[in-house]
Formats: structure tokens, C-alpha cells, sequence
């Protein structure tokens, strides 16, 4: 893992007392809300519904046991006992006082984190495959890349007031785990045919109003030339990206109105121009930050683990978790396991304490002190081996968090919504609570197969329902709510935005819709080895739309 | 219907209900105005608590009768008055501050 530097180091102590002296200023009535929150978003303080929300960065979701604790004593501290992992890598706390706010800060610079750019209109926290540095495809791992564009855009003079905010994503693996073309700059690193890594580029992704897949406009990057080139396509966004008008704001909506093409030709000629001395990366500096990373020593172990084959046989549900919880990892005899945050009823990204202690006393026992967060609100164990498994899962089972659903029907991503959030128009989590209550965990979530079902409480997109193969949009229509639902998208290397199926559901038949859609699916799929998108991409929205609206009783229309 | 005055406090961010003197947590303590001129000064008077940094953006919302008891009009201001529908163990009504005419299922 990446370990601070005296300047980081310092870097952030100094931001904790700005902080503390700002937000002094604010109690003592010497700076007005307007004048404050400014700084409380820079250091990732919202006013949200019921309370003040901090958002606390996961750079690239990597944490250590100890940030893990650290979290845990805040969570108990500070707030209600819990924690919320987002959609963004990153952990919410949902009730801290204004006056706590500059001790959180404090604590969380004790364990090396912080709060800063996870709000603003700033490059956010850099986002990677949740699976980095651990999984069997990656053809590298992407983290220190993230690291390098996380230390170069902090506190970025020149790109710290863009026109809105500026997400980047990184992935190294052909399956994309990051959907990095729903962001505003993906990167996919690649080898060329020298062997030399470097990357493809993506511009223009994001979802919210205006859903937009990114456009390639680099098919390979020298990795030497990777800040360079995206302070060029951050300089044409910062000139045209348009400041008039918030809902236009974003760069997908310049790369949409001015065309792959020329947008491609802008910065590539900004890249040719741009002054390129002190941002063109080193290799010493890449190799010096990617040693912060490498892969921890791991003992050598027989590539199927007796033990865990024993357990599978007689334990039905340890063989699920196997199935959907355990990834392939690059040394032989370990995986990579996903602790699915994901219970059924209930709420999504959600961890107490108690289970946030739980997992890093796992992660030190079991997977060399490193946790990961992932953009489908789990928690990462990413270096177990597979002896341990059958412990690692029974201590995940005695703390509710061996659910053994990855990747299935119930592991559903909710934001917020209107529970906690004050832009909501409508509560998620009620929904994926009913759903998962409805599917479970067991042998029918299992029979249905992979689908992601994602869901938003509003058109800010924060529940990514634009890139579920089933979508769902809480909206609120005189006064009630209302569930517009969308199919067919994907966030991987498939990427595409889901198509609205028709007229919204209610509250009350939001469920019963997708109970209808899974139907269709599994009475039209060739075999069970065609899944949800496979087969909506083969036949189309025509049998569920007819499902939905003219055989189905739950239809509101 | 009528008028009900809300905000955050500044120092720690909870919900508050202007009162017939200060602020109040519990919704059921807060005092009730008719829409239109009453409303505005009750909103007027709570900018100058703002002003003076009690509270942070103070604005009105709508309530009803319902049951016999004032409860929030919008499902937002009902969800505010009371906590998360999902953990009834967080917020007002963990506290028993709900709006007393909110049932909850």
C-alpha cells in the first residue's frame, strides 16, 4: 500500500488545522454559511437530510486493516455505529457534528486518510478495479497510476474550479470492474507490441441526466505521458466546457456537443502544445510508486486447497459463496474474496463497527493487512488463501457478512436516496431491500444467475441504474413516488445505458415489474448460460415491454 | 394545511422546528402558521437566527391534518421530521420526536 511522505504527511496535517480554524471562524459567527461551505465541500462535508454528511476518500479503494479500525472508532465515536460505503470507493458517515468534523479529521490523518476533493467542482478521488493488485487478468496493477494522478491533481491550482466535477477511473484487467466508460476520463492500460504499457483513453462518460458513454479518443498512451495528456483534455474541458448552465457542465456534454472527432483533434493538439516539462513521469517514479504496491509475499500453495474442497462438498452454502464470492487470484492457491455488504433486506453498502472491526481483524489475519472497497458498495478480502477460506467464511458468517451473493439478483448497488439524501426524489433503499427479500441469496438467486440490478433515488445517478441490466429511478409524481425502470445496461467493457421500458411503477409494483422482467428472462434465455444481458441483447425490449405492460397486472398505466 | 419553519443547526446539523420561542427538535413542539403573511415573518424572524449563526437555511413546509395531528405534506419533510424509513433505531424517532400522526408500515 501506499505509505505518506513527509509532504503528505504534512499536506494533510495542514488541511486538518485550515479546517479546524475554519470552521472555528464559522462557529464564532466570523464567516457566514455562504463563506463556509465552500471549505466544508473541499473537505467533504455536505448538510444533508437530517444531519451533516462527511465523505471520507478510499483512494482507489484500498484501505489497511488500521484505516479499517480507524473508520470503526470514528463510526462509534463520532456517528451512529455505522458507516455507508458509496458507489465512489469512498465511506459516508451520516449524523457527525459540525464541531467534531476538524477531530475526525484529525483522527482519520492519524491513519493516513482524509476527506479532501471527495465534494467540489475538483478531480474526485481516483477510482480503480476493486480486484487490483490481486486478481488473476490484470495485465498490471492499475493502483499506482491512480496514486500518481491523485498526488499530481491535489490541490491542482489550474484544475481545482473546473466547470463541474471531474471523475477518472482506472482498470488493468480486459473485464472492466471500474466502468471506466461511465467516467469522465476512463483509462485502460494496455501493452502495445513492444510490451510497453501505456493506455486507452476514454473521454465523456457519466451518467446522471444525460447518461453518455465515453468515447475512445486515445487508443494508446505512453504511461510517461499520462498527466500530460490528461492536463490537455482537462484544459480544453476547463476553456469550453460550459460554466453557464450546471446541468450542462460536465465534460460529457462538451465531447457530445462538439463530437468525438474534434474532441480528439482539441486535445490532442493541447497535448502537442502543452508545456510538458515536470509532468512527463519518470520510470524511476513510477517503478518508486508502484514498489508501494507490490504484491505481498505470499506463501507458495497447491492450486486446490483439500480443506476448502472438503467443506465445499458438504456445505451447500459455503459452495455458493465459493462460487460467486471467490475471484481467481494471480498466485496459485490464493483468491480473491468478496465480502458482500449486501444482506438480504438489507441496506446496501452498509457496515456497523462491530463488522467494519470484523473485517480488519480478517484482512490481518488473512489477507496481508489489505482490504479493498468496490464500486458495487462490497468489501474486498484480496489476498486469502484458499485453506483459509473455510474460516475466513466462518468468521464473515458469525459477524452477517458471508452472504453469498456477489455478482447475483441481490447484490443490488442503492444510493441513498431519500432516507438521508436531500437531493432525492425518492427512497432506494426500501427497494433493494424488497428486492433481495424477494430473490434471497439462495437457490432462486442462484438459478436467475448474474444480474445487477442498480438503483437511483434520483436523475443524479449516484445508484449508477443507467448501467444495471436492470435500472431503476425513483422520481416523485404529485407527490408519490414513482419508479422508472431501465434495461439492458452494462458498465464493463460492454458498456451501454439501459433503455426505459415505459411508463413508471409505484412504490408498491416496482417490485412485482422486476419480479415479471426476471420471468421473461428465464422463460426466453437459451440455457442457463445465457445471462440477463446476453439475453436482452439478443431479443430485445419488445417481450418485456409486452410482459410489463400488457400481460402483467402491476402495471400502473 | 399551514406553515412550518425548519432548519439545521449550525453546530451540529440536527433538524430543528422553530418554536413559539427558539428552536426545537421535536416536530410536534414546533409552532404553526397560516400560509401567506404569518409564515413570512415567522421565516423573516428565522433568517435573523441564521444571520446570528444558530441556525443554517431555514425554509418553510407545508403541513396537514392528518389524524387529528400536523404531519409534514412532502414524504422529504415527513422522512426529515422523523429519520430513515430503514432504521427506525436512527433520528427523531429513535427519540420519540416523529410527527404523531406518521404511521409508519
Amino acid at each position: 500500500m501506499y505509505r505518506y511522505d513527509e509532504f503528505d504527511a504534512g499536506f494533510v496535517a495542514q488541511r486538518v488545522s485550515q479546517f479546524r480554524d475554519q470552521v472555528e471562524r464559522r462557529l464564532r459567527g466570523d464567516l457566514t454559511e455562504e463563506q463556509f461551505r465552500p471549505h466544508r465541500l473541499m473537505n467533504g462535508l455536505y448538510l444533508q437530510l437530517h444531519a451533516y454528511m462527511l465523505r471520507i476518500a478510499v483512494p482507489y479503494g484500498t484501505l489497511s486493516s488500521n484505516q479499517m479500525r480507524k473508520l470503526a472508532e470514528i463510526a462509534r465515536k463520532y456517528d451512529r455505529g455505522y458507516g455507508h460505503f458509496t458507489t465512489r470507493q469512498n465511506l459516508q458517515f451520516n449524523w457527525p457534528a459540525l464541531k467534531d468534523v476538524p477531530d475526525i479529521l484529525a483522527e482519520l490523518a492519524s491513519v493516513e486518510m482524509h476527506a479532501i476533493q471527495t465534494s467540489g467542482n475538483c478531480i474526485r478521488n481516483v477510482t480503480a478495479d476493486h480486484f487490483a493488485g490481486a486478481t488473476a487478468d490484470e495485465i498490471v496493477d492499475p493502483r499506482p497510476y491512480a496514486e500518481i494522478i491523485r498526488q499530481w491533481s491535489s490541490q491542482h491550482p489550474e484544475f481545482s474550479f473546473l466547470p463541474r466535477k471531474f471523475k477518472i477511473a482506472v482498470n488493468a484487467a480486459p473485464k472492466d470492474r471500474a466502468a471506466i466508460r461511465a467516467h469522465d476520463i476512463g483509462l485502460q492500460a494496455v501493452r502495445n507490441e513492444n510490451g510497453e504499457f501505456g493506455f486507452t483513453v476514454f473521454v465523456g462518460g457519466g451518467l446522471g441526466r444525460t447518461p453518455m458513454i465515453g468515447h475512445k479518443i486515445r487508443d494508446f498512451l505512453p504511461e510517461a505521458d499520462l498527466l500530460a495528456y490528461i492536463a490537455a483534455i482537462l484544459r480544453v474541458y476547463n476553456l469550453e466546457g460550459r460554466r453557464d448552465n450546471k446541468f450542462k457542465a460536465r465534460i460529457k456534454i462538451l465531447v457530445h456537443e462538439k463530437g468525438e472527432a474534434a474532441m480528439r483533434e482539441a486535445v490532442e493538439a493541447e497535448f502537442a502544445a502543452g508545456e510538458r516539462v515536470g509532468l512527463e513521469l519518470p520510470a524511476a517514479e513510477i517503478a518508486r510508486i508502484r514498489a508501494y504496491f507490490a504484491l505481498p509475499a505470499l506463501e507458495a500453495k497447491k492450486p486446490v486447497s483439500d480443506r476448502c474442497e472438503r467443506r465445499r462438498g458438504k456445505d451447500a452454502r459455503f459452495s455458493s459463496f465459493m462460487l460467486c464470492n471467490v475471484a481467481p487470484h494471480k498466485a496459485v492457491g490464493y483468491g480473491v474474496v468478496t465480502i458482500s455488504l449486501k444482506p438480504v433486506g438489507g441496506v446496501p453498502g452498509d457496515a456497523t463497527a462491530d463488522q467494519m472491526d470484523a473485517v480488519a481483524d480478517l484482512a490481518e489475519d488473512y489477507s496481508a493487512d489489505e482490504l479493498r472497497v468496490s464500486h458495487e458498495q462490497n468489501l474486498v478480502l484480496p489476498h486469502v488463501a484458499l485453506d483459509d477460506l473455510p474460516a475466513v467464511y466462518d468468521r464473515l458468517a458469525s459477524v452477517g457478512l458471508a452472504t453469498p451473493n456477489a455478482g447475483l439478483v441481490s447484490d443490488i448497488i442503492a444510493c441513498p436516496g431519500l432516507d438521508y439524501c436531500a437531493l432525492a426524489t425518492a427512497r432506494s433503499i426500501p427497494i433493494a431491500q424488497r428486492i433481495s427479500e424477494r430473490f434471497g441469496d439462495g437457490a432462486r438467486a442462484k438459478e436467475i444467475g448474474p444480474l445487477k440490478i442498480k438503483i437511483s433515488g434520483c436523475i443524479n445517478a449516484c445508484g449508477h441504474h443507467h448501467i444495471g441490466h436492470i435500472g431503476i429511478l425513483g422520481l416523485e409524481r404529485a407527490g408519490e413516488e414513482t419508479y422508472q425502470i431501465t434495461l439492458g445496461g452494462s458498465g464493463d467493457e460492454t458498456a451501454s445505458i439501459g433503455q426505459i421500458t415505459g411508463p413508471g411503477f409505484s412504490s408498491e409494483n416496482v417490485v412485482d415489474a422486476v419480479e415479471t422482467i426476471v420471468s421473461t428472462y428465464k422463460a426466453l434465455r437459451r440455457d442457463d448460460s445465457e445471462d440477463f444481458l446476453a439475453a436482452y441483447r439478443r431479443v430485445g425490449m419488445a417481450p418485456f415491454k409486452e410482459a410489463l405492460y400488457e400481460r402483467s397486472a402491476g402495471s400502473d398505466i | 394545511m399551514g406553515e412550518i419553519i425548519t432548519a439545521n443547526r449550525l453546530i451540529d446539523g440536527v433538524v430543528v422546528f422553530q418554536a413559539e420561542k427558539g428552536w426545537v427538535e421535536d416536530f410536534a413542539a414546533a409552532a404553526i402558521y397560516d400560509e401567506g403573511e404569518a409564515a413570512k415573518a415567522a421565516l423573516a424572524l428565522a433568517r435573523q437566527d441564521e444571520a446570528s449563526n444558530h441556525v443554517v437555511e431555514p425554509y418553510p413546509i407545508v403541513v396537514e391534518m392528518r389524524a387529528g395531528h400536523y404531519a409534514p405534506k412532502a414524504l422529504r419533510e415527513a422522512i426529515r421530521a422523523a429519520g430513515p424509513t430503514t432504521r427506525l433505531d436512527l433520528g427523531k424517532q429513535a427519540q420519540g420526536q416523529s410527527p404523531r400522526s406518521l404511521a409508519r408500515a
